[in-house]
C-alpha cells in the first residue's frame, strides 16, 4: 500500500549490537538528550504576568459592538440567535423612543440581548450572519464564574464601552492588552 | 584517668557537630526536593516551583508547612506502633550514615585538633552497611502495618530489591578495600589525598557501587517498591500528612547521604587535587566545600537518572542485580586481587 504521507517510519529490527546490549550505552544517550533540554530555552509562559499573544482570528468571548459615535448597531433582527448552532442567543427587540437617537443606531433596538456562555461553542456564525456589524468575537477569553447563571452574559456583559468615553475600556474589551 | 571523670571537651564537641551535621543533612535534603522539581522542570522545558519567594526557594517550606497540615489518618486495623515506627526508622537510619563519613580534614581550634567527623570508628564502611540494612525494616514496618494487602505485596518488592542490590554494594566495595586495606574511611579519604582518586583504580566498581546506590535509595528507575502510576501506589499507600513527609523526605537524605559516601570513597572526599592549603582551618573548610559540592554534583546525578530512564520492571530488576551486578563485582574483585598480587611480585 502506498502510503499518502511520508510521515511513517518503518521500525528498526536490525538486531542490538553489543553497545546496545549492555545497556549502559543508551542509557548515557539518553542522559545526553534530557541534559541538553536542561539548557534549552523554556517554552513556557508565566500566565497572569506574561499573555500569550492570540493570532487574530482567535474567537474568543462575544461583544456587542458600536459605531462611531458610540450607539449601539444591533437591532435585534435575531439573524445571530438562528445562526446560533448551539441556540444560546436570546433576545428581546425594543422600539427607538424619540431622543434615544444618540443610544441607538436604528429605529429597532435589542431591549434584552443574552447570549448562554455554557452553550456558546465560540463558532463565531453569529458574527458571519450579522448584517450590522453589530455582534463580534473578541480576542478575551470568557472569565471564570462561580454559578451557572453567572454564565448568562446580557447586554451588561457583552455590550463594548463607549470609545469615546471610556476608551481603555474600549480597547480592553477588543482584546488589545 | 577515672572512669566517671567525663571529657566535657570532647562531648560538647560532638554535640555541637551532631547538631551542625544534622540540620545540614536536613537542609540539603530539604533543599534537594525543591532541585528535584527544578531539575524536572528544566529537563521537560518547563520552569518549575517560581511562586513562593525568589526563585521559588521557599517552596520546601510551604511544602513542609502543607504536609503538617494535613489530616492525620490511622487506618482502623494497623498496628498503631509499628505503624508510627516505619517512617522513624527510614528518617533514623538514613540519618545515622552520616556518623562516620569525615566531612573535612581536622579544625585547629587553640592548638587543639577537632576532627569534623562524628566518630572516626576502624569498621566505618561496615558501620554504614549495618545501618543501611536497617532501612528495610522501616519499608517492611510500613507495609506489614498499614494492613493492606498491597502496601505490603510493595513493602515485600522493596525489601527484595534493596537486599539483592546490597549484596552487590558490598561485593563491589570489597576490591576498593582490598586496595586499601582499611574500612575506615578517613583513612580511605587520606589515602586520596597523596595519589589519585579511587575511581581511576576501580571504575567498574564504582559503577557498580553507583547503580546500587540509587536502588539503596530507592530512586528510579528502582523505584518500584513506590510505583503510583502503573503498579499500587508503594508501601506508603496508607500514610497521610507527615508521617508520608517522613518517608519521602528520608529518600532525600538518603540520597544525600549515599552522594557524600561516593564522593569520599570513590572521589577523594574533601581533598582537591594538587591543592594543598597550609593554614589548617582554611584546608578545612575548602576541603568541606569541596565534598558538598561533589555531594551536590552526586545529587544532581541522582536527580538527572531519574528524569531520563523509566523504571524497571520488576524481573528486569532481579535480573539487572543477580545476574548482571553481583557477576561483574566479584569479576571486579578476581581482577583487583590479580594486579595486586602481580604488583607485589
Amino acid at each position: 500500500m502506498n502510503a499518502l504521507t511520508n510521515k511513517a517510519k518503518a521500525v528498526d529490527r536490525r538486531p542490538m549490537t553489543w553497545l546496545e546490549r549492555i545497556y549502559l550505552w543508551n542509557i548515557a544517550k539518553g542522559m545526553a538528550i534530557t541534559l541538553r533540554h536542561f539548557f534549552k530555552k523554556k517554552a513556557t509562559i508565566k500566565y497572569p504576568e506574561e499573555k500569550r499573544p492570540f493570532s487574530p482570528v482567535f474567537r474568543g468571548t462575544q461583544v456587542l459592538n458600536r459605531d462611531e459615535e458610540g450607539r449601539e448597531r444591533c437591532t435585534a433582527c435575531g439573524l445571530c440567535a438562528v445562526a446560533c448552532p448551539a441556540e444560546a442567543i436570546t433576545m428581546e427587540a425594543a422600539e427607538r423612543k424619540p431622543g434615544e437617537e444618540h443610544l441607538y443606531r436604528e429605529e429597532k433596538y435589542a431591549a434584552r440581548y443574552e447570549i448562554n456562555m455554557l452553550r456558546c461553542i465560540f463558532c463565531g456564525l453569529c458574527e458571519e450572519a450579522c448584517p450590522k456589524d453589530a455582534i463580534y468575537l473578541s480576542e478575551t477569553f470568557a472569565p471564570a464564574n462561580y454559578q451557572r447563571k453567572g454564565f448568562i452574559y446580557g447586554k451588561p456583559e457583552l455590550l463594548i464601552p463607549d470609545p469615546k468615553t471610556q476608551p481603555e475600556e474600549y480597547a480592553k474589551a477588543k482584546g488589545q492588552h | 584517668m577515672h572512669l566517671l571523670a567525663i571529657d566535657w571537651m570532647f562531648l560538647v564537641e560532638k554535640l555541637v557537630l551532631i547538631v551542625v551535621i544534622i540540620s545540614v543533612s536536613l537542609g540539603v535534603a530539604m533543599y534537594s526536593t525543591w532541585g528535584e522539581r527544578k531539575v524536572a522542570a528544566y529537563m521537560q522545558d518547563r520552569i518549575g516551583p517560581n511562586r513562593a519567594g525568589p526563585l521559588g526557594l521557599l517552596q520546601p517550606l510551604a511544602d513542609g508547612m502543607k504536609l503538617f497540615m494535613k489530616e492525620e489518618i490511622f487506618p482502623a486495623s494497623s498496628n498503631k506502633f509499628l505503624f508510627l515506627l516505619g517512617p522513624c526508622l527510614a528518617m533514623l537510619t538514613a540519618m545515622m550514615t552520616s556518623a562516620v563519613i569525615p566531612w573535612s580534614s581536622p579544625l585547629k581550634v587553640s592548638g587543639h585538633d577537632v576532627p569534623l567527623q562524628i566518630a572516626d570508628v576502624n569498621i566505618g564502611i561496615l558501620y554504614i552497611f549495618g545501618v543501611v540494612s536497617m532501612g528495610v525494616y522501616g519499608i517492611m514496618m510500613g507495609g506489614w502495618a498499614s494492613n493492606n494487602k498491597f502496601s505490603l505485596l510493595a513493602a515485600i518488592r522493596g525489601a527484595s530489591q534493596i537486599i539483592s542490590y546490597e549484596l552487590a554494594m558490598g561485593l563491589s566495595l570489597i576490591a576498593l578495600l582490598m586496595l586499601t586495606g582499611s574500612l575506615s574511611l578517613k583513612t580511605i579519604v587520606e589515602q586520596q589525598s597523596h595519589g589519585l582518586w579511587n575511581v581511576l583504580y576501580q571504575p567498574l566498581g564504582f559503577i557498580i557501587f553507583f547503580i546500587c546506590a540509587l536502588a539503596e535509595c530507592n530512586r528510579t528507575p528502582f523505584d518500584l517498591s513506590e510505583a503510583e502510576n502503573e503498579l499500587n501506589f508503594g508501601y506508603h499507600q496508607e500514610y497521610s500528612s507527615m508521617k508520608l513527609g517522613f518517608y519521602l523526605f528520608a529518600e532525600y537524605v538518603n540520597m544525600f547521604i549515599s552522594s557524600a559516601i561516593m564522593a569520599t570513597l570513590f572521589f577523594g572526599g574533601y581533598n582537591i587535587p594538587y591543592v594543598h592549603i597550609a593554614d589548617p582551618n582554611v584546608a578545612a573548610i575548602v576541603g568541606g566545600l569541596a565534598l558538598f559540592a561533589k555531594t551536590v554534583f552526586f545529587i544532581f546525578v541522582f536527580m538527572w537518572i531519574r528524569w531520563t530512564i523509566p523504571r524497571f520492571r520488576y524481573d528486569q530488576l532481579m535480573r539487572l542485580g543477580w545476574n548482571a551486578l553481583i557477576p561483574l563485582a566479584l569479576l571486579n574483585m578476581v581482577i583487583t586481587g590479580a594486579v595486586i598480587l602481580w604488583l607485589k611480585k
